[in-house]
Formats: structure tokens, sequence, C-alpha cells
């Protein structure tokens, strides 16, 4: 009888099963002190709702659809306004609300306890890529917004790039894909400007990855910008 | 009347030739039509006879196929940045933007025509009457009536004073009410201003009231073109209409033998007797008709309305006045 048997008072402290809800609480308070002690393992959860605001449909590209069915992209188009200002004020837009929409995830992530190696000038940097990186992203939907004046077709076009979010190096380290998993992952434009954000945070201004995240923007940015401005130019054309 | 928008060879809406295709089909199917300064010009038409293509062309929002067109003086094709400079546009179902106020359309139609807030402000304060929506300025549009939506939509147009004025169908699917203040408005931008009016309609009344002349276009063509009484005069000066049960094709030949009678129509149950004389002819054709062993229904005797000009230019009726507010798919 040792071990048991120590006493208090009238009774003997012995060990007896807490409850299911006094064990939950007991498991997701060790959950949550880790959190803020292990920051790093955060930051691809940081990331990836930045891709999603500039993927998933934050364009004005559906009201641009509806602009065109009512009929008040006619009546703009009848006024002399600057033909490149239609969609680029639009983008315009869509940058400012990206950018607003990654404060409050940075906000998180600051409470949280991430920090920033490249320091406030790294916060704006950060900021900035994401923001171009929604602009880039935002000349897919309005080229099809353009091209076929369905508000379908452009709700749905997100779609098409959801693999770009998920074939990439965001939930797995590179040396974990394998195959054409790798490949397509080498070739995803995503790999780079997420390796470029999380440089940011956790390694500091290292051009090795920060260049190719440029580059990264730059060249889908080039491509939407490419087809949305043919599409504006066909709507614009009148034929 | 005053006398801006003139070109230099004087018109402020000219077309020659104009065509414009959609695949095979022709909408507009060679146009020729010369609008002067200060002029209300009326382009009457069923759904579907090209009047909302020519349109978009000469407002520049469509290429023509083959011809040319200038608006103000400036050709359309050439130089469409000059042509949007002096027109102001209200196109078919006001379009607008339901999610901003009346004012923020109004103040945006100001910046995209470069007038600063100063200008544009003191523009609507002239333009106060017209848009008369009082305290709904500030509400967002979705919440707007038809009748709101389209008096909004033609302050839009005004905004930046332009010289020629582009109404398509302004008064389609409008209450009375509030289509006899959209005519008094235009009448009174004319009037006052001098502002050059070009509108199309599918409303008789509305073409016969409003318009110093008529394009009559069927099919892509103009038909025939006018001021509304030498078009009506032109048909006759006055009408016998006598419906019947039955053909009527019996009695034709005896009612052309008639003395003072210039035309006899016949159209399924319909005679239309055209006649420079009507109250002298009408006793001899109801005699007629039953001689001929006609059964008549009913026998008028009226003026000739711009219907029936529209019959006899096209062979087809253009319809009651009140075609509801089907709108014409075209152009798009």
């Amino acid at each position: 009888m040792i071990g048991a048997s120590i006493k208090a008072g009238n009774g003997r402290i012995g060990a007896r099963p807490a409850g299911f809800w006094r064990d939950l609480m007991s498991v997701a308070g060790r959950a949550l002190r880790a959190i803020p002690r292990e920051p790093e393992a955060l930051i691809p959860a940081l990331i990836v709702p930045i891709f999603f605001f500039a993927v998933t449909g934050i364009s004005r590209a559906s009201a641009l659809v509806t602009d065109i069915q009512s009929g008040y992209f006619d009546r703009l188009l009848v006024s002399p306004v600057n033909r490149y200002s239609l969609l680029l004020g639009l983008m315009a837009a869509d940058l400012v609300l990206v950018m607003a929409l990654c404060v409050p995830v940075l906000i998180l992530g600051f409470i949280l306890g991430v920090g920033f190696a490249t320091g406030p000038v790294g916060v704006l940097a950060f900021l900035l890529l994401s923001g171009l990186w929604g602009l880039a992203f935002t000349g897919f939907p309005y080229a099809i917004a353009l091209r076929t004046g369905n508000p379908a077709a452009v709700n749905s076009s997100f779609i098409l790039f959801f693999p770009f979010a998920f074939l990439t190096t965001t939930f797995l380290p590179q040396e974990a894909l394998t195959g054409w998993l790798a490949t397509v992952a080498d070739y995803n434009p995503v790999t780079y400007l997420l390796a470029g954000l999380r440089a940011l945070i956790s390694s500091g201004w290292v051009l090795v990855d920060l260049l190719p995240a440029m580059g990264a923007v730059a060249l889908v940015g080039l491509v939407s910008f490419f087809l949305a401005f043919g599409a504006l130019r066909a709507q614009v054309r009148g034929s | 009347m005053g006398a801006r928008g003139a070109s230099r060879d004087g018109a402020a809406i000219r077309a020659e030739g104009l065509v414009r295709r959609f695949g095979e089909n022709a909408a507009v199917d060679g146009v020729d039509l010369t609008v002067e300064p200060g002029e209300i010009y009326g382009f009457l038409g069923p759904n579907g006879a090209g009047k909302t293509t020519t349109v978009r062309m000469l407002v520049t929002l469509l290429s023509p196929t083959s011809g040319r067109a200038s608006v103000a003086g400036r050709d359309v094709v050439a130089e469409p940045h000059e042509v949007r400079l002096r027109i102001g546009v209200a196109l078919q179902e006001a379009a607008l933007d339901a999610q901003q106020t009346g004012a923020e359309i109004l103040r945006l139609q100001g910046r995209l025509y470069g007038l600063t807030a100063k200008e544009t402000k003191c523009r609507l304060s002239e333009l106060g009457a017209l848009i008369d929506l009082g305290d709904a300025l500030d509400r967002r549009v979705g919440g707007y009536s038809g009748g709101m939506r389209r008096r909004l939509d033609l302050a839009a147009a005004l905004v930046h004073n332009p010289d020629v004025l582009f109404l398509d169908e302004p008064t389609t699917g409008l209450d009375p009410v509030s289509r006899r203040k959209v005519w008094e408005e235009v009448h009174r931008l004319n009037d006052e201003l001098g502002v050059t009016i070009f509108l199309t309609t599918q409303y008789l009344e509305e073409a016969d009231r409003l318009a110093d002349r008529v394009g009559i276009i069927d099919a892509g063509r103009i038909a025939a073109e006018g001021t509304p009484e030498d078009l009506k005069r032109s048909v006759g000066q006055d009408l016998v209409v006598a419906s019947t049960r039955g053909e009527a094709n019996g009695a034709v030949e005896r009612l052309r033998g008639l003395e003072a009678v210039e035309r006899v129509d016949v159209r399924g149950e319909e005679l239309t007797i055209a006649t420079p004389d009507g109250p002298r002819v009408v006793g001899k054709v109801a005699v007629a008709l039953e001689e001929s062993g006609v059964a008549v229904e009913r026998l008028t005797l009226r003026t000739p309305t711009l219907d029936d000009v529209f019959l006899e230019v096209t062979g087809n009726r253009l319809g009651t006045d009140e075609g509801g507010d089907a709108s014409e798919e075209d152009g798009r």
C-alpha cells in the first residue's frame, strides 16, 4: 500500500478520471501554449490566405460583368474616359483591397508571436509583394469577364487556378515532393512567390528568394495583363 | 434655336451608306441621313428594325461594317474621342449602377467628362428640375422606380452640356405621366438650349409629338423620311377605313370607280380608302360596300397617322402604341 496511501484530511489523494471536458481542455491548452513558442509553424497559414484573397474572386471582375450586362459599361464607353483606366481603375481597387485584407492576417500573426526577420520595412515589402501578386493575378478574371460577359464563368474561374495553390511547397518542403508533383511545383510561380514571402518573415533579405518571387509576380502579371487588355481592346473596338 | 454641334459642312449628324452586319444578317443595311443642328430627329421603327444598331454606331460603340458617319462634325471612326466629348447618350434600359447613389453617379459622370466638382454642382442645380429626385438622390439607385431611373439617366447624359443628345427609346416602359415629363424636357432642351436630339422610338405618338423630322426604319433601311405632317399628307388628306367581316376584295373595283377616291388598299379584313375629301366620300363608300354585299363591322373617317405611313411604306402595321416594354435586342 505505498504511493496510493498519502493522506489529506479525511480522504486520501488518489487518481480518478478527470472527465471528458477537462481532458479536452488540458490537451487543447497545451497545444495553444505551444503555438506562440514555435511561430514559424504559422507562416504557411499566414501566407496561404493571402494567396486566396488574390485568387478567389476578390477582384471586381464580377462587378464588371454586371456593368457589361446592365449597359453601364456602354455608358462609360461613350464618355471620353481613358480606355485603360476602365480596367486599371478596377485593378487599383483590387490592389487596395488585397493589401487591406492582408493587414488583419498579419496582425493575428504578430499576436501569436510571428516576427519579421526583415523588420518593419519587411512588413511593407510583404504587403507590397502580396498586393502586386493580387494585381498580377486579377488579370485572369478580368480577361474572362471581358471575353465571356458571363458571371458564372468569372465566379468559377478561380477553380482553374486552385492547383496553383496546392501544387507548391506551401504545405510540404520541396524535398518531400517527388515525380510530377515536384516538376509542377518547380514550374509553379506560386512556389517562388511563397518562398519569397517566407524569406521576408523568417530569413531576412535573401535575394535568391526575393528576386525569383518578384520575377514570378512579373511573369504572371505580364501574361494576365496581356490577356486582360487584349480582351478590353476587343470590347472597346466595337466589332 | 441655337446651332450647337454644327459641323464644318453644317450637319449635326450625317450618315452615308451606313451598314452593320452581324454575320450574315445586316442589322443596318445602308442608312443615309442628315440631321441639322437644333433639330429633333425621330427614328421610328419596330423592334429589330435596326434603330439601336444605328445609334450604337453613331455614338462610337459599334464600328460600321461599311459606310461612314459623322457627329458634331467629327468622324465616328476616325475621331471617336472628339465625338464622345460632344455627345450625350441615354441608352435603352437606363443603364445605371444599382450600388451607387444617384448623386454619386452624376458626380462620377461629371468627373469622366473633365468637369471640376464646382462645375458639376452648378450643372446639377441647373438640371434640378429634370432630375426631380429630392432626397432620393442620396439613396442607392437599386431602389429607384423606372421613372426615377430614366430621369437620372437623362440627367447623366446631360451633365457635360452636350451638343448632340442621343436618346434610345427614352420612354419605353414608362407610365404616361413619366413619359409626358420626358417629352416636356426634350422639348425644353431643344427650345432653350438648342441641343440637337436624335431619338429612337417605337411609339407613333412620341415621334409625332416630339420630332421635327421622322425617319421610318424597317429591316435596316430608311423607308420614308420627312416632317410628320409631310409624311401623313403623303398617305392622303383623309382616310376612310372599313373593317369588314370576311373578304372585301369584291368591293375594291367599285370603290376605285368612285369620284374623289385616290387609292384603295385591302389588307385582310380592312379596307383603306384615301381621299382628299373624306366627309363627301364616306357616304358613297358605305353605299358601294352595301351594294357589293360586303358586311361592314365598322366604318371610320379619320386623318392619317404615322402608322398609316408606316403601313404604306413597309406593308406592316407598327402595332399598337402601347408596345409594353419589349426591348430591341440587336446591336448588343
